[in-house]
């Protein structure tokens, strides 16, 4: 059969087996420095395996190699699917793949050896960035290339999410990443004082908005009505979502610096636009979870729906808990705490992850030529446990947040502190047990899911699926 | 014009481009192109193409 007459799977397939390991090795990293915040003995005095250095491994290997490779891998499979056509550039798609893999692999080994641009999220130095904005416009021309030769008339909305992720995970890369390097491994950033922390902020909440939001919705809006066998419930409200939401989250990052030396309408404005994002937020929560109506009876037989429905609860929850903290009166109890933790791993492990997993436990046979999944018993396992797992995290951390906050605050009569930080901490051990008990939880989740593919796939057919004739 | 009123006009602006954006997605032209769009996620279930070639297809994709 002619290739050109089919789908370009294996990068699919590629970036999704990816997606399973680095989702474990992201969270085994996180599930030991939870344990060095309850234990700090456990970083055995070496440096490499230090907190300060393990969290952002923690953070790029959860962030950009796990949620990464499961957008790589979506976005590859939905654009074919909804475009009628085979990806553009097989030899480009293949870098993309590889050159990805190559950018994770040297954050591992820079990440521990303590080379850092320290800039939360965009730790790497310079020559790995220059890599990443290679891959990345590489993946734009891939993206945008299969959308040119489409074969049907419309863009799926899930495309236009897509599309929005690609082109601004591009340009807020470069410009935070400007720098003038002193050196191979160092170098310093072109802003200073406090326009370099706006520019990072504004970069940190957009990767926040687009990396681990607009991607995710483009996986949601394929595989929520794929799923439940129905169009989304209104493709209208889909298009509102899609514009409303974009254009309102690129303001919204100065939220991040509450009381700092940004001035102060500056702080103004960030609380204002995270408050008004709550609207867009919610319209996409409600249209996913009301594309199920009519079809709730699924939810019981279909581990799959559930696992696709409660990320779509958390990121509800999220998005309502992201404004409330942006109040500026609410962040100077939340700022610094363990709060902020509990609220970025409701929608980390709660929406981003929760939603991958279901997507990803979709895929899987249809990639393998497989009908179903080796065990729909053990994706129900596995979506229990998972769920266990974030409801531990975060009421642990949204406790521990509230009491320290109330902690740091406290002042005696003649004024003086109440609470020395260590007694602070001290008070939050009982909470750090609970937290690491959670991702415990969630980590084991992940190693049923590993086994459970490693069962579907194995024996398996990768067959070439013929490109869809446009109607 | 002074800053504020700069101010009241964009705030005006944006305003009247989110009630455009609403008032076009509702306009019952749109409809039909919208429910063909909705259904693009369904509609592609295509048969699975049959491999011929012993394991390796022409994009060399090795069977798993």
């Amino acid at each position: 059969m002619d290739r050109a007459q089919t789908y370009n799977d294996t990068v699919v397939r590629q970036f999704t087996i990816m997606t399973l390991v680095w989702g474990v090795v992201g969270m085994l990293v996180g599930v030991i420095i939870a344990a060095q915040l309850l234990w700090p003995a456990l970083n055995f005095d070496i440096p490499w395996l230090t907190y300060g250095r393990l969290r952002p491994l923690h953070t790029n290997a959860v962030i950009f190699a796990f949620g990464g490779c499961a957008l790589f891998a979506t976005s590859y499979y939905i654009v074919q699917r909804t475009c009628h056509t085979r990806l553009f550039g097989d030899g480009l798609a293949a870098f993309t793949f590889w050159g990805w893999q190559v950018v994770i692999v040297l954050a591992a080994i820079t990440l521990p050896l303590g080379l850092t641009q320290g800039k939360e999220y965009a730790e790497l130095i310079w020559p790995i960035d220059i890599l990443i904005a290679v891959v990345w416009v590489s993946y734009a021309v891939v993206f945008f290339g299969t959308i040119a030769m489409r074969r049907v008339k419309h863009i799926y909305v899930a495309n236009w999410f897509f599309a929005a992720f690609i082109i601004t995970v591009a340009v807020l890369h470069i410009v935070n990443s400007l720098a003038l390097p002193t050196g191979f491994l160092h170098s310093y950033p072109v802003y200073a004082g406090v326009v370099d922390a706006m520019v990072q902020w504004w970069y940190g909440h957009n990767a926040v908005g687009f990396f681990l939001t607009a991607g995710f919705l483009g996986m949601m809006y394929y595989f929520v009505p794929k799923q439940a066998g129905r169009p989304v419930f209104s493709y209208r409200l889909s298009v509102v979502h899609f514009w409303a939401l974009i254009s309102i989250y690129m303001w919204a990052g100065p939220h991040h610096l509450h009381y700092t030396t940004l001035p102060d309408w500056a702080q103004s404005l960030g609380m204002m636009f995270s408050l008004i994002l709550l609207a867009p937020s919610w319209g996409g929560m409600i249209n996913g979870i009301m594309t199920l109506s009519g079809a709730w009876h699924k939810l019981r037989t279909d581990p799959i729906l559930k696992f696709l429905v409660v990320s779509l609860s958390f990121y509800g929850m999220s998005t309502f808990e992201g404004p409330m903290m942006s109040i500026k009166t609410v962040n100077s109890l939340s700022h610094y705490t363990d709060w902020t933790i509990g609220h970025v791993h409701s929608g980390a492990l709660g929406w981003v992850a929760m939603i991958s997993i279901g997507c990803i436990y979709a895929l899987v046979p249809k990639l393998f030529g497989r009908e179903k999944m080796h065990s729909i018993k053990l994706i129900d396992w596995h979506f229990w446990v998972a769920t266990v797992g974030v409801v531990l995290y975060i009421a642990s951390m949204w406790i521990a947040g509230v009491m320290q906050g109330l902690m740091w605050r406290a002042i005696n009569d003649d004024g003086t502190l109440t609470y020395t930080f260590v007694e602070s901490l001290n008070a939050t051990y009982p909470y750090y047990a609970v937290r690491l008990l959670g991702g415990l939880l969630f980590l084991s989740g992940m190693l049923i899911m590993v086994y459970n593919v490693w069962r579907t796939v194995k024996g398996g057919v990768a067959e070439r699926t013929a490109v869809m004739q446009p109607a | 014009m002074d800053l504020s009123t700069l101010r009241g006009l964009s705030t005006l602006l944006l305003m009247l481009i989110f009630i455009g954006i609403v008032v076009w997605a509702w306009s019952g032209k749109r409809k039909k192109d919208f429910d063909e769009a909705a259904r693009l996620p369904l509609d592609d279930d295509p048969a699975i193409a049959v491999d011929t070639n012993g394991g390796l297809d022409s994009a060399g994709e090795k069977k798993q």
